[in-house]
């Protein structure tokens, strides 16, 4: 028994030597990193080298880095950061909520100039993160975190859902307009109110019906939830939920090919290019990708400030209509659309939140 | 084909086991279309050499020759490839598969990529008429006798071309037809030139269908013998090593008290039929009281009924006055009921337990193997030790798992605790099913001591010597009911067989109703 | 001390020999796809045992492992396959947490009450499967994974509708005086989120042992588990004894959801699925052999890959795709020893026969 321990302890030791010492020259490609060095293909950015003493993390929430959504969005970004400034970037995958403190921990510890954290599940292991390291930076995305060396991203949601309000209340036929929400939680209310906002400035008439699913993974619920909707005589869905969203698209899509006539609006990116023109009349854009850029080209220009809240809103442009929405969107709706948001960067107009 | 025209010769062969040697270098040899009869009692070593003959086991020493030339046997492929086939005791079939799909399973015809049915089941039939074993290759095994699916098994042996045949226990799951049916088929096999081996401890069958026996005791070989030369007496003597008796002494005595008293009973079968239709009997204390009759007439949903196991609708079962009608099984066996079940594997032993641990199977809860929620272990290996010595049960030791020992040795252990608890009755479900001779004699002998120290002994068995070799009384039981008694002291095989099979006319009404 | 002998006795040969491969087949996947295996193999280790924050991280992965490799375990001992473990983890969690947010008590009564409400919770929702199928007949296997989803939403539900701190996604904090960590070592290594909960989980294993056998209880439940008709035929009220079985493994499963509720986070989210540590129980069970010592070393195999699989990514840019593949590689092999025992037994011939 003694010997056999002995024997594999033995035996981990000399792998462990083994790869150590055939690992030191060796040169490596990384897929999750990107470094000054390497060509990033398809970004024909001239880096001007400004960011070549630079690291910056990020760590993904659940949703990995694939997820088509804000992870990915955020990733683009320290693509970009790289290419253009001769950063080095690398991300860590969180397989559970229990992986992100250690995933941020592994940056901090290992000495990178700013670490991120993107999503509001980030909250709590930021705020402990930021606390135990005073002197490293992170930055947060859709959470608000109180530390001196800590930069949050939130979005003025209400302010985009606004302007897709104004779009939907111009366009409808019935003067019945739906909400789809994942769960009721703050973030959604945002984009639940400023619709509704938007709506009412420009179609009193207009009678907007919600529905929180209570889930952002559930296509079948939001299948549906839009049924329903759509058979009471609702002709634009706006949808803040997810995948639950999926559904949605799904049961207009094929409304739509029966000859009904209705319209979805997508969330955080344009989703027109996931499901097609047919059904998707705009989407409300969060400019994930654009904070990420920013906040990241601020620590290498030394303009970083931690303790902060950035909320980006219209006019930072970090959210509203996607370039393709003149394909469904007549251009005098447009036009419309353009006068309120001038109205709300002016301050003219507030948009409630909740 | 060497000169001594043997085709198997086993040279010195010794295989040892932690604890154990089962073979203590034998020597054994095989001649060309003889039937050779290796005897021994349950954990003598038989079916370890065969093993090894057929490349399970690897001996420790020994040489292996197969017609004339030295082999190393493997694995069971390379057997089957030196033309050596094994029908072995539990059978190895696939159940939801045909007749013809297991005998062909790992070698089947082909037609391009997929199996060729129609050949396979042609291939199936041209071999089972050439040996006279009839089955149809469409049935699926689960829907065939036992009897049939030891066939597919020869036939399996035979479609891969055994020229060496080795059978281990073939008769324990066989019908009295079905053995005859299966002597007739090994002498055709015989007769066709193949060599056959057959394992067995009964020495009936060795009388009755080979050519020559090897009589092996505890891993050594004893003799090898010609049949004729021969007979049942002595080699019974050769195979335990000591004067057997067949016959067991038992003075006539007067029955006590009544101990069991089953009134009326009534239990639903499975199916709509009754199982148990008005079963009554009563047994004394210092008799053994026998049950005959036909496998399925009610006499297992008795035993449940009155050991708790399963509900009754309606009747009374008492115990010394006591009532027990669907009492739990444990205050059963609490209020003084022993039972040596039916099934030793399905309910006697949990087979992954220690010998040990099966030994307090239903007393471990009693304070004697431990107080406050904890198992004495101490107190279960000293019960198991006594028990072990007392009733000599033949293991590597008392922490082997029950698997491992011998059947014979398995139900000695199950006696050895049910006796043990000192009970005022004792049930025992064909109690000497599978054992040698050996072995029956023992548990002959103990029943017939517990009856002598005033135990009620109530005994259900399938086999007629064993009824009048023990009982004091015999009632026939038929279709959930007892039909009638007969005299237990003249043997009268035809009365009791008219009552076995339903027909109560004859019987001189002297049943108990 | 025969049952002692069996849980060592396997020969430790096999499971190293099994990692080996699964890291030889995984080096090779990570070559194919261009990454050089060597850097990845060294990040891992180091990512495991390289800083002493890493090694308190990585002690944290293991041990919700442990408690949900024991619980699959413990009903596998009685012939259950308790496929639930993942509701009963969850269910643990709110336990604990409904304790901790709600109420507020001296820590020496706090923390232990949040710790046996939660252990109840778990128990109780498998003992529920464990009542189903000895009252009803109801297969283990479908009503464990039906419950799994009702205690996701359950949990959800209680979360949102009494403990929720407002404006977020998550319950509010457990109260100070319920939380498990150990300050000391959580200094130790370097604010690694060390909690109490490692040693509980140390003392389940031995518990399991005892319980299992070293009792009465113990006694009938793996009679009950390798043979319910000689169980029966013993006296053995086995319906009973399902019921227990599967109350013992959900208290282990709801013991893990406990101590990640009051050792690593301090609340408790709306959780949009479910955090996976029951599925993964089953395969340190299956690793371990379902024998307590099998499941401490499975839960340090499989959480120690899983922890350092990071490591992989960070230090050698491999995607967590590839990496899947190696942990898979190693469970397989170590999960598939028959294969390696096969691939062995030459060599092992050989030594034999030197040696003799």
């Amino acid at each position: 028994m003694k010997k056999s321990l002995s024997f594999m302890l033995m035996l981990v030791v000399a792998i462990s030597l083994v790869l150590s010492a055939c690992g030191q020259d060796k040169n490596n490609g990384n897929a999750n990193t990107n470094t000054g060095g390497s060509t990033n293909e398809g970004t024909k950015v001239e880096s001007d080298g400004t960011g070549k003493d630079f690291k910056i993390g990020m760590a993904t929430d659940v949703g990995g880095v694939n997820d088509k959504s804000f992870n990915q969005s955020a990733w683009e970004a320290l693509k970009y950061i790289t290419a253009s400034t001769g950063a080095e970037t690398k991300f860590l995958e969180s397989k559970g909520e229990a992986d992100m403190e250690p995933n941020l921990n592994n940056f901090v510890k290992e000495g990178y100039d700013l670490t991120w954290g993107i999503g509001f599940l980030f909250t709590d292991a930021i705020k402990k993160v930021a606390e135990e390291n005073p002197e490293a930076k992170l930055a947060v995305i859709d959470a608000e975190v109180a530390a001196p060396n800590v930069t949050s991203v939130t979005f003025a949601e209400h302010e985009g859902s606004y302007l897709v309000g104004v779009v939907a209340g111009l366009m409808t036929e019935s003067d019945k307009i739906g909400f789809v929400g994942g769960m009721e939680i703050p973030v959604i209310t945002r984009f639940e109110k400023g619709f509704a906002a938007g709506v009412a400035a420009v179609n009193p008439d207009a009678k907007v019906t919600v529905t929180y699913s209570g889930a952002f993974d559930k296509p079948d619920q939001g299948k549906s939830i839009a049924a329903t909707m759509y058979d009471d005589g609702v002709d634009i869905i706006f949808h803040a939920s997810g995948g639950t969203g999926n559904g949605v698209f799904n049961e207009a899509t094929e409304r739509k090919k029966n000859g009904a006539k209705v319209w979805v609006i997508g969330v955080d990116k344009d989703q027109s290019l996931e499901f097609g023109d047919e059904v998707t009349l705009t989407s409300m854009m969060k400019g994930v990708e654009a904070a990420v850029t920013k906040v990241s080209k601020d620590l290498i220009d030394g303009k970083w400030e931690g303790g902060k809240t950035q909320v980006l809103g219209l006019k930072d442009n970090a959210v509203g209509l996607p370039e393709t929405s003149t394909k469904n969107v007549p251009a005098d709706v447009l036009a419309k659309v353009e006068e309120y948001k001038n109205k709300i960067i002016s301050g003219e107009i507030t948009v409630p939140t909740e | 084909m060497n000169q001594s025209g043997a085709v198997v010769q086993l040279k010195g062969i010794t295989k040892r086991f932690p604890g154990l040697v089962a073979n203590d270098s034998i020597n054994f040899e095989l001649k060309k279309g003889e039937i050779h009869a290796l005897l021994g009692e349950n954990g003598a070593g038989k079916s370890t050499l065969m093993n090894i003959l057929f490349g399970l086991y690897q001996p420790d020493e020994g040489e292996i020759w197969i017609n004339g030339q030295k082999t190393v046997i493997d694995g069971a492929s390379k057997a089957i490839d030196l033309g050596i086939g094994m029908v072995h005791q539990h059978f190895k079939l696939v159940q939801p598969f045909t007749v013809a799909e297991n005998i062909v399973l790992g070698n089947e015809p082909k037609k391009g990529m997929t199996v060729d049915y129609k050949l396979a089941n042609q291939k199936v039939k041209s071999i089972s008429e050439r040996y006279g074993l009839k089955v149809d290759p469409q049935m699926r095994i689960q829907d065939i006798t036992v009897g049939m699916q030891q066939r597919v098994e020869i036939l399996k042996t035979l479609y891969r071309g055994a020229e060496i045949v080795i059978f281990d226990e073939p008769t324990a799951v066989l019908t009295v037809q079905e053995i005859e049916e299966l002597l007739t088929i090994i002498r055709n096999l015989a007769a066709e030139g193949k060599s056959i081996i057959i394992i067995t401890h009964k020495l009936k069958e060795v009388m009755a269908l080979s050519d020559t026996v090897t009589v092996i005791r505890r891993g050594k070989v004893i003799s090898t013998v010609k049949t004729s030369e021969t007979n049942e007496r002595q080699l019974a003597e050769l195979m335990v090593g000591r004067d057997v008796n067949f016959k067991v002494e038992k003075t006539k005595r007067q029955a006590g008290e009544v101990v069991l008293s089953v009134d009326n009973l009534r239990m639903k079968g499975d199916q709509s039929k009754m199982a148990l239709d008005g079963t009554s009997f009563q047994v004394r204390a210092g008799e053994i009281f026998g049950i005959a009759g036909v496998d399925g007439n009610g006499q297992s949903e008795l035993i449940y009924a009155i050991t708790g196991m399963r509900k009754v609708q309606s009747g009374k079962v008492t115990l010394g006055g006591r009532d027990l009608t669907n009492a739990t099984p444990r205050s059963v066996s609490t209020a003084g009921v022993g039972h040596i079940p039916e099934d030793r594997h399905k309910h006697g032993l949990v087979l992954d337990f220690s010998l040990s641990e099966n030994m307090i199977l239903n007393t471990y809860f009693k304070p004697e193997y431990g107080k406050s929620g904890f198992i004495d272990y101490k107190a279960m290996d000293e019960l198991a030790d006594k028990l072990v010595k007392e009733y000599d049960v033949r293991t590597s030791g008392i922490h082997t798992h029950a698997r491992a020992l011998s059947g014979g040795n398995q139900q000695k252990a199950i006696i050895a605790r049910e006796i043990n608890k000192d009970p005022d009755l004792i049930i025992a479900v064909q109690p000497t099913r599978g054992l040698d001779i050996g072995a029956i004699e023992f548990v002959h002998k103990r029943l017939v001591d517990a009856r002598n120290e005033g135990k009620a002994v109530l005994l259900v068995s399938f086999e007629l010597d064993e009824l009048y070799a023990l009982s004091d009384r015999i009632a026939v039981m038929y279709e959930g009911k007892l039909v009638g008694e007969v005299d237990a002291d003249e043997r009268n095989d035809e009365q009791l067989g008219l009552l076995m099979a339903g027909n109560t006319g004859s019987a001189d009404n002297g049943g108990r109703e | 001390m025969d049952t002692l002998k069996k849980i060592f006795n396997t020969s430790l040969i096999v499971p190293v020999v099994s990692i080996l491969l699964g890291l030889i087949i995984g080096a090779i996947a990570m070559f194919a796809g261009g990454y050089n295996p060597l850097v990845a193999y060294q990040s891992l280790f180091e990512r495991v045992i390289g800083s002493p924050y890493h090694m308190g991280e990585t002690i944290r992965a293991i041990t919700p492992l442990i408690f949900t490799g024991l619980a699959v375990a413990f009903a596998f001992r009685t012939g259950l396959f308790n496929i639930g473990v993942e509701g009963q983890f969850i269910m643990g969690m709110t336990g604990a947490t409904l304790v901790g947010v709600l109420l507020d008590l001296p820590w020496y009564i706090h923390g232990p009450l949040a710790i046996v409400v939660g252990a109840l919770f778990g128990g109780l929702w498998a003992g529920l499967v464990g009542y189903l199928k000895a009252k009803r007949g109801v297969n283990e296997v479908i009503s464990s994974i039906m419950l799994n989803w009702t205690a996701l939403y359950l949990a959800n539900y209680i979360v949102a509708k009494f403990l929720l701190e407002p404006g977020q996604q998550k319950s509010k904090p457990v109260h100070e005086s319920a939380l498990m960590s150990i300050d000391w070592l959580v200094e130790l290594m370097d604010k690694a989120r060390m909690h109490w909960g490692t040693f509980v989980a140390i003392a389940c294993v031995v518990i399991f042992y005892i319980l299992l056998w070293r009792t009465k209880q113990g006694y009938e439940l793996r009679a009950v588990g390798h043979n319910p008709d000689a169980a029966l035929y013993a006296g053995m009220n086995v319906n009973s004894t399902i019921v227990k079985s599967m109350f013992f493994s959900g208290i282990f499963a709801g013991l893990g959801g406990v101590f990640e509720v009051l050792g690593v986070f301090g609340n408790q989210t709306i959780m949009a699925a479910s955090p996976g540590y029951g599925f993964d129980g089953i395969a340190v069970a299956l690793l371990g052999g379902n024998t307590p010592i099998g499941v401490l070393l499975g839960a340090i195999l499989f959480g120690g890959l899983s922890y350092g699989s990071g490591g992989m990514s960070f230090g050698a840019g491999v995607p967590s795709e590839i990496v899947r593949i190696v942990i898979g590689s190693v469970i397989f092999f170590v999960a598939a020893h028959g294969i390696v025992k096969f691939i062995i037994k030459p060599f092992m011939a050989k030594k034999k026969k030197e040696a003799a």
